[in-house]
């Protein structure tokens, strides 16, 4: 159970941006993760009170957007949407594919609350 | 992906940007701030750190993922036993407890430092640089890092080493693969370990297994092994002789390598991969 690691990594980054915008509170975290990722979305969720417990993201919104397993043929071209361990293409079958999603973990946006006046 | 260039964009989060540009004041007065970095850009960095360490000391560095019981270990002791007077080695240990990895290498007369992790489930970037103020870089050729016996968490960090291999024994299932896409996606190299077994092993397939492994569009060698019984270590052996040759090519052309799956962003960097060649190779960025 490695989420949280990763959580701990987010609650770092998100009070780094909190410190950054002089903020009091942060209200929304959206998050990225992709089947390829590694990360189990129901896990981050559980493990994320955890780390945030006494910081300002302590009552933020967790927001997880799972993309989808994406891949493109190098041999025909064809593009489609797969299960994340079908990964050859499923138009002419060759494994030669590159993957175009689903391995992201990316920390997407963060809306905090704060009374300083915004940077030009 | 870089975090730094907007290759983190891709056809699976594009629409998740509900503004263009970094920040901006919502109506009911939130601050919104687009960030789109890496949620492990922080190990991430720190591998990165450690990679230039062990490419200014020209040491190519291995990192050994599996199950508990897979046969890391033996199949180090073998290398070591095989190639020590050919090649400086030294291996960092992970495991949650016990020296016990660490004190089967040194049997072997080269150095071993062991980490242990407690109750963590993988090794991070962290956890490897602080063994290499205990590791003698100068005096190496290869450094094998064997990660803590897991086939899930360990597949998400980057330790800084420039390949990854992945074992499966014969004595699991031939679908591993499959079962654990993430892990044996990363692999460079797959070995099929304990292969003195098939003979007396009937639900274990090695084709079957490769299979599996070509459904996650993978092109990594498949090398068939007996560490204890010597069977199919040559193979292994030219493998990380090849690699040591090709690392030091690359440094001395003034780059490095990460391990496999960077396909995103060598697309989006927009360099050219040939249609059934190599990994992109990287550049090395300095901090």
């Amino acid at each position: 159970m490695h989420e949280l690691s990763v959580c701990q990594a987010l609650i770092d980054q998100v009070l780094g941006l909190a410190r950054e915008h002089q903020a009091s509170g942060v209200e929304r975290i959206v998050l990225s993760v992709g089947p390829l990722s590694g990360v189990e979305p129901a896990l981050l969720m559980t493990a994320y009170p955890v780390a945030a417990a006494g910081t300002v993201a302590e009552a933020a919104d967790l927001e997880l957007v799972q993309s989808a397993a994406r891949v493109r043929c190098r041999g025909c071209g064809h593009e489609a949407e797969v299960p994340p361990n079908r990964l050859s293409c499923p138009a002419c079958g060759d494994y030669h594919t590159d993957l175009m999603s689903g391995d992201e973990l990316l920390l997407i946006r963060v809306e905090l609350t704060t009374e300083a006046p915004a940077p030009a | 992906m870089c975090d730094t260039c907007g290759c983190n964009v891709t056809s699976g989060n594009r629409h998740l940007l509900e503004t263009e540009g970094k920040f901006y004041r919502a109506e009911d007065g939130r601050v919104a701030v687009n960030v789109l970095r890496n949620l492990l850009a922080e190990n991430d960095q720190e591998a990165a750190h450690n990679r230039a360490h062990f490419d200014a000391h020209g040491v190519l560095v291995i990192n050994l993922m599996s199950s508990p019981g897979a046969g890391k270990t033996a199949l180090l002791e073998a290398t070591v036993s095989a190639l020590r007077d050919e090649l400086r080695i030294a291996v960092i240990e992970g495991d949650l407890e016990t020296e016990n990895d660490a004190e089967r290498i040194r049997a072997q007369g080269v150095p071993a430092v062991q980490i242990s992790t407690g109750s963590a489930c993988h090794l991070d970037a962290h956890m490897v640089h602080d063994a290499l103020h205990q590791t003698p870089l100068r005096e190496l050729d290869l450094l094998f890092i064997e990660n803590v016996g897991n086939l899930v968490c360990p597949a998400s960090f980057d330790l800084g080493q420039h390949r990854n291999v992945t074992l499966l024994s014969v004595t699991e299932g031939d679908d591993k693969p499959a079962k654990y896409p993430v892990i044996f996606r990363a692999a460079d190299l797959v070995l099929l370990t304990k292969t003195d077994l098939l003979a007396v092993l009937d639900d274990f397939s090695p084709a079957q297994a490769e299979r599996h492994l070509r459904s996650l569009a993978s092109e990594a060698p498949v090398i068939s092994l007996s560490a204890r019984k010597g069977q199919g270590l040559e193979r292994w052996l030219e493998w990380l002789r090849s690699e040591l040759a090709a690392h030091r090519e690359r440094l001395a052309r003034g780059e490095t390598r990460r391990p496999a799956i960077q396909p995103e962003g060598a697309r989006l960097h927009g360099a050219e991969r040939p249609a059934r060649g190599p990994a992109p190779q990287h550049h090395l960025l300095r901090r």
